[in-house]
């Protein structure tokens, strides 16, 4: 298959890392869209491989995303493929040998990797592979330790364990361009001072959460329920450069499930640990403010607009009059909620009201082409896809599920907003028969948290949860 | 609490209906120094109610010769630029309250954090 293309528009490959497999296509649409670039990939494009093509891009474009993605484990511009290896000689042969020779000059030093997709190669077949490509006009010296340019031979063996091909269903070669952020979500799992028992994969779904939302540099973001979810969310937004701001009803211990016990700490409240975070990370000039208010009573005048909600709701179970006078009656299971926790029969139920204000807020308070993020529980068994939230101004973006438990998920709904709320979009979420199935008092609660059991917080850091 | 925030502000107490600006009661004020990012700042200048701005900062004494209208064409103006700047992000009041200028309902700031709860019957 000839790959010929004018430098402007070369075609790229993007191999991704094989977990949170649902968010990556948002994620990668999104970064692309960033830069004005629609999603362009050839015929054969198959969601579930971990090698994409990528047309329509600059090395530039491909860099930007690869700054910022934690889907994406490495880029390369392509310049052949095949499903055999002389398919893959042919390809490469009809490269034009121009854009090839920037990069294989005689005074320059290279090396080639080769990456096998499940399969294990011993060495001396990788040396092997390498030795075949000697038909390419390499005329720069070898340097295993710090080469200018990394060429790679990648073999896709299928993504069956129990199945693995004699032969790849597909070869790639290309130059090496930019790897993603995996890394450096490694390390800020290690930075952080207050580990509370999360692992570097809640870390990664915030910075995902961040890529989701399109945050930018000197965007404005706000979390209306910064004391629940990842400490980490709005670290993550500020990374990118944005100015971050939060509210939360309540930053005592609530009913001894709060961020004290957890972490065995003195509960300081959310604006000395949110800003003691991003000072720990070297981003406290973007804290803008945290406040103690009910995000079902908004405090923000009318035109006061944000560029993007990222949040991740409270689970739990509120009064029905939300003019409760003890806001402490919001619970949220602790933040490494794997399924198991107590939650007390006697408390109304009402989750279906929490989404309905927030897409509501978010229809009011985001810039016209601004995204709201957030995390929407799941009871498995009977989930269907009409019972995501919608609204008039709001269009659904993705909805990617992470798995809980074998009835428990969270999805992470994305959504843009596209039209200016009109006096009769306040109300139509109310007719709306999306909403039945959240509501009617106790049974969804009931269905979620059947089955559980009190355990310490101990117990439920041990539980094995998705793999990392 | 910054300036910034206080901006977009306005009291919900029930019944209310002009409730913005807070009126900020300030015992406590600290100015910081941040990092000047003229980007930002100019990004911001449109969402802003500027005569609200101008209010704000000088119930902190903070005017700093800035003009009760604005300016045209900011973007290009680095002084003016640094001084919208300063006092949107540097200036916090750390203690003091925020008032509902109709029903003067008060809502501590405390810790440079506003705690704007009302009670169930307000």
């Amino acid at each position: 298959m000839a790959l010929h293309c004018g430098r402007a528009c070369r075609q790229y490959l993007l191999h991704l890392a094989h977990d949170n497999v649902d968010f990556r296509l948002p994620e990668i649409k999104a970064l692309l869209s960033l830069r004005k670039r629609p999603f362009d990939t050839s015929k054969t494009f198959s969601e579930k491989s971990p090698f994409w093509h990528l047309n329509g891009l600059s090395e530039d474009d491909m860099r930007r995303v690869m700054s910022r993605t934690i889907c994406g484990k490495s880029s390369f511009e392509l310049w052949g493929h095949g499903t055999t290896t002389d398919e893959l000689r042919t390809s490469l042969l009809k490269y034009p040998a121009e854009n090839m020779a920037p990069y294989l000059q005689h005074n320059s030093t290279y090396k080639i990797n080769v990456y096998t997709f499940n399969k294990t190669l011993v060495f001396k077949n990788r040396i092997k592979k390498i030795d075949a490509l000697d038909f390419l006009p390499f005329k720069g010296t070898v340097n295993l330790k710090d080469p200018e340019h990394i060429f790679c031979l990648l073999e896709d063996y299928g993504s069956d364990p129990n199945d693995i091909p004699e032969e790849p269903f597909h070869i790639y070669f290309g130059r090496w361009i930019a790897d993603g952020q995996r890394e450096l979500i490694r390390s800020y799992s290690v930075k952080k001072r207050h580990f509370i028992g999360n692992t570097s994969m809640d870390a990664r779904l915030s910075f995902i959460m961040a890529n989701h939302a399109k945050v930018k540099a000197d965007d404005l973001v706000y979390d209306p329920f910064v004391g629940t979810g990842e400490e980490i969310l709005l670290v993550a937004c500020s990374h990118f450069g944005a100015y971050v701001c939060g509210t939360d009803i309540d930053y005592n211990t609530i009913h001894g499930i709060g961020k004290a016990s957890r972490k065995n700490q003195k509960w300081r409240g959310p604006d000395e640990n949110i800003r003691a975070n991003l000072r720990q990370y070297g981003t406290e000039s973007l804290y803008v403010d945290v406040m103690v208010s009910d995000a079902s009573k908004p405090v923000w005048r009318k035109n006061a607009q944000f560029d993007a909600i990222v949040t991740d709701p409270p689970y739990g179970i509120r009064e029905s009059t939300r003019r409760t006078g003890s806001h402490k009656d919001i619970i949220k299971p602790p933040v490494d909620f794997s399924g198991e926790s107590h939650v007390p029969v006697s408390m109304a139920y009402h989750l279906s009201d929490i989404f309905a204000d927030l897409l509501n807020f978010a229809a009011h308070h985001l810039v016209l082409g601004g995204r709201l993020v957030y995390w929407l529980p799941i009871y498995r068994p009977e989930y269907c896809e009409e019972m995501v939230p919608l609204h008039p101004c709001l269009t659904l973006i993705s909805n990617c599920e992470q798995t809980l438990s074998s009835h428990t998920s969270r999805r992470l709904i994305t959504m843009e907003k596209t039209k200016e709320p009109e006096d009769s979009d306040r109300l139509s979420h109310l007719a709306d028969p999306h909403f039945t199935p959240y509501q009617g008092h106790n049974s969804f609660r009931e269905k979620y948290f059947s089955g559980l059991t009190k355990k310490n917080t101990k117990d439920a850091k041990a539980t094995p949860r998705n793999k990392e | 609490m910054k300036l910034l925030t206080h901006n977009m502000l306005t009291s919900h107490v029930k019944g209310v209906i002009k409730g913005y600006p807070l009126i900020i009661k300030a015992t406590e004020v600290k100015v910081n120094e941040l990092e000047f990012n003229g980007q930002f700042v100019s990004r911001m200048i449109p969402k802003l109610e500027w005569s609200a701005l101008i209010q704000a900062a000088g119930w902190l004494g903070q005017s700093q010769d800035l003009p009760s209208t604005l300016i045209p064409d900011y973007e290009n103006d680095e002084e003016f630029l640094r001084k919208v700047h300063r006092i949107l992000l540097e200036v916090e009041v750390i203690e003091g309250c925020l008032q509902c200028p109709e029903s003067g309902r008060e809502f501590p700031i405390s810790k440079g954090v506003p705690n704007m709860l009302l009670n169930e019957d307000e």
